[in-house]
C-alpha cells in the first residue's frame, strides 16, 4: 500500500525499485548523450571512430534540430526522467506525471529516430542504438510500474 | 533532511554532468596551431599540390583515405581548385591508425606519385573508398588502381614497399601532429584552421570566396 499526502505519496517498495532503476538507466543515458553532444560541438562526429554508419547517422540533417544537436535534447530529456524518477521515488506526485509524459515523448522520437536510419539513411549508430535501447527500457519500467493512489486530500 | 535529500541527489549528479562535459570537450576541442611559414622544411618535395604556387589562397588538408568525411569533401575540393585559378591545394597524409587500410592506401598514393599520378590515385582511392576499405587484400586492389591509372605495376609494388614513400607519410604525419591535428580532415585556408562544423562543401566554398576577397599571394613553392 502507499501513503498518501497532499502533493507527495510514499511509494510502495515495488514501486520504489522501479524508481531506482528508471534513475540508473537515466543516468547511462545521460552519459550516452552528453558524449554526443561534446562530440557534436567539437566536430568530432565528422570521424565518429571510423565507423561508417556512424557518421552517415551523425553528420546527417536529421542530427540536428536547427543548430544544435539532438544529442543536447537528449541529455536534457534524460536529466529530465532521472530528476523526475529520483523525485517520484520521494513521494512527489507531480514528478510521477512529469516521468510518464517525458519517457513518452521520448519513446515516440526514437521511434522516428530508428525509422530514419533504417528507411532513409540505411545506416545505424552505435550510440544512437544504445540510446534507442535505454528509451525502451525506460518504457517498460513505466508500463510496470503500478498507478498512483489518489490523493487523499 | 530527507525532504531535501531528492534536490541534494539531482544537483550533484546535474554538476556532475556539466563538470564532465566540459572535461570531456575540452579533452576534444581541437586546438590547431596555423601552419608554419616554411612547411615541410625536411621534405619539401613530399608536398602534392594542386594550383599555381603562387596562389593567392592556400588550402592545406591533411587528409585519410580510409576516411569517409574526407571522401565526400575530395571532389568539392577539387571543384575548388576547378573553379578557381589563383587557389592552391596542399594534400597531406593523414593515415589514422583505426583505419585498417589507410596507411598502405597513402602508401600507394605516394608511390604513384613518383610516377607523377599521385592526384589520380588521390581521386580514385576516395572514389573506390567504399570497395577497398571493406576489401580483404587491399593492397591487390591497390595494384589494380596503379594499372588503371597507367602506372608501372612493378615499380608501383617496389615504391610501395620503400623506405622513402614510408618516409614521405612519416614527415606528413609529423608535420600533423605539430600542428595539432587530430582527425581528418583538417583543413587549413591561409594557415588558419578551418573550425570542424564548417567542414563541408558549402562552408568551404565561402570560406575561400572570403579569403580571396582580402588575400595577398601565399605561394611558397
Amino acid at each position: 500500500m502507499e501513503r498518501t499526502q497532499t502533493g507527495m505519496s510514499t511509494p510502495s517498495r515495488a514501486t520504489l525499485i522501479i524508481y531506482i532503476l528508471t534513475a540508473c538507466i537515466a543516468l547511462v543515458g545521460v552519459a550516452d548523450a552528453t558524449y554526443l553532444a561534446v562530440l557534436a560541438f567539437t566536430g568530432e562526429t565528422a570521424v565518429c571512430g571510423g565507423s561508417e554508419g556512424c557518421f552517415q547517422v551523425l553528420g546527417s540533417a536529421y542530427a540536428k534540430i536547427g543548430r544544435i544537436p539532438v544529442a543536447a535534447f537528449g541529455v536534457t530529456a534524460y536529466f529530465t526522467v532521472f530528476a523526475s524518477a529520483t523525485f517520484a521515488a520521494f513521494g512527489y506526485r507531480t514528478a510521477r506525471k512529469i516521468l510518464a509524459i517525458t519517457i513518452s515523448l521520448m519513446f515516440l522520437y526514437t521511434l522516428w529516430l530508428l525509422s530514419v536510419q533504417a528507411f532513409l539513411l540505411h545506416a545505424f549508430c552505435r550510440y544512437c542504438l544504445v540510446s534507442a535501447a535505454m528509451v525502451f527500457l525506460l518504457t517498460g519500467l513505466l508500463v510496470a510500474t503500478p498507478p498512483a493512489p489518489r490523493s487523499s486530500s | 533532511m530527507k525532504r531535501y535529500l531528492p534536490f541534494l541527489i539531482v544537483t550533484v549528479v546535474a554538476v556532475m554532468t556539466v563538470a564532465g562535459a566540459t572535461v570531456l570537450y575540452r579533452a576534444k576541442r581541437p586546438t590547431l596551431s596555423v601552419v608554419a611559414k616554411d612547411r615541410s622544411p625536411e621534405n619539401p618535395d613530399a608536398m602534392h599540390t594542386l594550383g599555381p604556387a603562387d596562389a593567392a589562397v592556400t588550402i592545406d588538408e591533411f587528409g585519410d583515405f580510409q576516411c569517409p568525411p574526407c571522401g565526400m569533401l575530395s571532389e568539392p575540393l577539387n571543384q575548388l581548385a576547378h573553379d578557381f585559378p589563383k587557389l592552391r591545394i596542399i594534400f597531406r597524409n593523414f593515415p589514422l591508425v583505426m583505419h585498417q587500410h589507410a596507411n598502405e592506401a597513402a602508401l600507394a598514393a605516394e608511390a604513384a606519385g613518383l610516377q607523377g599520378h599521385f592526384w589520380q590515385m588521390h581521386d580514385l582511392l576516395y572514389r573506390e573508398q567504399v570497395i577497398w576499405s571493406k576489401a580483404t587484400d587491399a593492397r591487390g586492389l591497390f595494384y589494380a588502381y596503379a594499372s588503371m591509372i597507367k602506372c608501372n605495376v612493378n615499380r608501383f609494388k617496389k615504391d610501395m614497399a620503400s623506405e622513402q614513400v614510408g618516409a614521405r607519410i612519416r614527415t606528413d604525419q609529423k608535420e600533423g601532429s605539430k600542428l595539432g591535428v587530430i582527425n581528418t580532415p583538417t583543413i587549413f585556408i591561409n594557415n588558419a584552421a578551418v573550425p570542424p562544423a564548417s567542414l563541408n562543401p558549402k562552408d568551404l566554398r565561402a570560406a575561400v570566396e572570403e579569403a580571396m576577397k582580402g588575400s595577398k599571394p601565399t605561394g611558397k613553392k
